[in-house]
């Protein structure tokens, strides 16, 4: 049974995708199928987990091939996991969008495209988790990657395009740092299976095994926004649709920690580089969320304790204990669906209030007692308040770190704790600003995001003076041409900064109240829901994740699930 | 087998180029040191094949003769999706001079707002006015008053003016 249904994550998506571009026209027949396709890839991955729980790991050779030569998939405890919690939130946030589409028609998320690359990015998504060897990691990536491209710059507004150039570079970068990575990798041992690697490597002389790994976690480092290659999220992430930033949120940076955890673990048991790992979390963690408590856009504030807290995976997997490691996955498993969702509760807020900027906000409790709650348990959830979710992962993490007993990972524990606590207090600051005062007390302050939106409108007018201005250099070629580029500039960095005073005050026209389109209420609360549910599931998941990482440390299941009982070659 | 010099000057003198393009702002500069890492890891993946041979064709030579295919497979892919993203880096430089006739990596607004905002006096604060500390915020240390230093600043594109 296995056999068949493996692939199916990855097809299932990618067929769909196909479907959806060919029926673009028909938005609900569209909307209809990518729904469809996306839950028919959640019962897969719910009866691949059932079965990897129950069996333990096993791979299926794609095409027929003999073992090493072939692409094989492997279903493990965590791939397996990991492909549920992905496939969930991924259909949470397409009913999400589509949604929001249904409410505002495709002016800001052109629909026919949006479902078709959506899809193409959850097959990424799962080629990622389910590759079996390297290279397929690689396109794997590259394929989620392509399709996070095309989502971040959808619309293809000035900020997105500013945003979007950076997350392109920067992922480029990781992604030739991998491919180089790979390349070393096949000659030095000859092959890229993940299963036969995990032997070979070993036999390896100890400085290019040392090579080999941190060049492979620099480039999953990269995908991961680990501290110091985190500065690009902040960057990029806010300023794309709600639903673009939820699931990248979501997944994205996930993926990177899923392809750390399997650096670890199976091609690298060694712990060579565990302390540098663990000074990478540390940094992380608090330079990340003292970025979170200095913003004044809730989801800058949501990207910025993104970064901070995959500094409590990285910290889990630098363990290299059992313990730790159950940590991070447990830890991985909430982060997916509490970042999600706080993410699609700020493209609420948006729609309500008009803005993301927390300084403008005021009131939304009272104006919406619903979005208060649907914001307010996610927060308390990711600050790590008991007896929630967030709390018990921290909490299985610090016990890890007091078990594992070096100065260095008191360090951690500490850290862990600080970062807590000042998650806790950026999250207060959302909530007191934005949902517990009365709206006279928010201040027409402004972000520059919000500003350039506003300046954007009465600069409009002098776009179509393009013709104009470069008809004048050529008429004087010396000081014509550069006074139009200083022109083009000027009204580049005014739409980007917009700090003119003489702006007209556009609160009243923003602060129009719109009501809230069912469908997108529904969907978040119903990830609401989940990240609650996921603090009554605790038990069993935790117990899976222990299982998990016990595979994890043990190794012999993945090699084993490849190459069955046979020496590996 | 004889180790070749040639290869790895090559590789890394792609790889020098690459990155130096790659860290200007000129977009168009990006894109191009972009394409030549990618060139880079492709010639660095093709001597991971070792010694070099015949070609890996079933029944055209000896198999103790043949090349490694697997790189060349390998590569093939890499190929095919550097020049997507190529494609794609294009269409966003496109878009991005039709928005700003600028195609330099612009600036992170937010973040200078957020670098340049007062901090906050304890003196000031007063329950009956809330948040004196971000009414005080400062502007973003904006980019078009000294815009001649800016211009001469940020690498624009030779000749992109006097079209």
């Amino acid at each position: 049974m296995i056999e068949v249904l493996a692939p199916l994550p990855v097809l299932l998506p990618l067929l769909g995708a196909a479907g959806a571009l060919l029926v673009s026209g028909h938005p609900t027949f569209q909307r209809t199928l990518s729904v469809t396709v996306l839950s028919a890839v959640l019962a897969v991955s719910v009866v691949l987990l059932l079965v990897a729980d129950a069996e333990g790991a096993s791979s299926v050779s794609v095409g027929g091939w003999p073992v090493p030569l072939g692409i094989v998939l492997v279903v493990d405890r965590l791939s397996a996991l990991m492909l549920v919690v992905a496939s969930t939130v991924a259909l949470g946030v397409l009913v999400f969008a589509v949604g929001q589409g249904a409410a505002d028609g495709s002016e800001e998320t052109p629909l026919s495209i949006f479902h078709p690359t959506f899809l193409v990015l959850v097959a990424g998504v799962g080629n990622a988790f389910l590759a079996g060897d390297l290279f397929n990691l690689y396109v794997g990536f590259e394929i989620l990657l392509m399709a996070s491209y095309v989502l971040l710059t959808l619309g293809g507004t000035a900020a997105r395009i500013r945003g979007g150039i950076t997350y392109v570079v920067v992922s480029l970068t990781s992604s030739l740092v991998f491919l180089a990575a790979i390349g070393l990798v096949y000659a030095a041992t000859g092959t890229v299976n993940m299963a036969q690697l995990a032997v070979r490597l070993g036999e390896l002389p100890e400085g290019t095994q040392v090579l080999l790994q941190s060049m492979l976690l620099i480039a999953f480092g990269i995908k991961a926004a680990v501290f110091p290659l985190s500065a690009w999220l902040p960057d990029s992430y806010p300023t794309a649709p709600a639903p673009v930033t939820a699931v990248f949120a979501g997944l994205l940076t996930k993926v990177g920690v899923y392809a750390i955890i399997r650096t670890q673990t199976l091609l690298f048991p060694g712990g060579a580089l565990d302390d540098v790992l663990m000074w990478a979390a540390l940094a992380t963690m608090l330079i990340g969320i003292l970025g979170a408590v200095a913003q004044s856009d809730l989801r800058r504030m949501l990207s910025f304790t993104l970064v901070s807290h995959i500094g409590y995976m990285v910290f889990g997997i630098a363990l290299g204990t059992a313990a730790g490691l159950a940590g991070a996955v447990f830890y991985v498993a909430h982060h997916i669906a509490i970042q999600t969702t706080l993410f699609l509760v700020a493209g609420l807020v948006e729609r309500q209030g008009g803005t993301t900027s927390v300084n403008r906000l005021g009131g939304m409790a009272r104006r919406s007692p619903l979005l208060a709650v649907l914001f307010f348990v996610p927060a308390m959830n990711l600050a790590g308040i008991p007896p929630l979710s967030g709390f018990i992962g921290k909490l299985g993490l610090l016990q890890a770190g007091v078990a594992e007993g070096s100065a260095a990972a008191f360090t951690l524990v500490a850290g862990g704790v600080v970062t807590s606590l000042l998650t806790l207090l950026a999250v207060a600051r959302v909530w007191t600003r934005a949902f517990w005062r009365s709206p006279s007390q928010a201040p027409a302050e402004d972000t520059a995001a919000a500003a350039a939106a506003a300046a954007a409108a009465t600069l409009r007018p002098r776009a179509t003076g393009d013709g104009a201005a470069s008809s004048d250099g050529e008429a004087s070629p010396d000081g014509g041409a550069r006074t139009a580029l200083q022109e083009a500039w000027r009204r580049h960095t005014a739409v980007a900064t917009a700090t003119e005073p003489d702006l007209p005050p556009a609160a009243g026209a923003v602060r129009a109240l719109r009501p809230l389109p069912g469908t997108m209420v529904g969907a978040t609360a119903a990830l609401v829901t989940l990240t609650v549910a996921l603090t009554g599931l605790a038990g069993p998941l935790y117990g899976l994740a222990d299982r998990a990482a016990t595979d994890l440390v043990d190794r012999t299941p993945y090699v084993s699930s490849v190459f069955g009982t046979e020496e590996v070659p | 087998m004889t180790p070749t010099i040639v290869l790895p000057v090559m590789i890394g003198g792609l790889y020098a180029a690459g990155v130096y393009l790659l860290l200007d702002r000129s977009l168009t500069r990006v894109l191009l040191g972009f394409v030549l890492l990618g060139n880079a890891t492709n010639l660095l993946l093709l001597s991971t094949g070792g010694p070099s041979g015949l070609a890996p064709i079933l029944g055209y030579s000896d198999p103790e003769e043949i090349n490694d295919p697997l790189p060349q497979a390998l590569i093939l892919t890499a190929i095919v999706i550097t020049f997507g993203v190529s494609a794609f880096v294009l269409a966003i430089i496109h878009r991005s001079w039709r928005l700003a006739r600028n195609e330099a990596v612009g600036t992170d607004e937010e973040d200078r707002r957020v670098a340049a905002r007062r901090a906050p006096d304890a003196d000031e604060l007063d329950p009956d006015d809330l948040d004196p500390d971000d009414r005080a915020a400062g502007h973003a240390d904006s980019l078009a008053g000294d815009l001649d230093d800016l211009a001469d600043d940020v690498d624009l594109p030779a000749g992109s003016g006097s079209r």
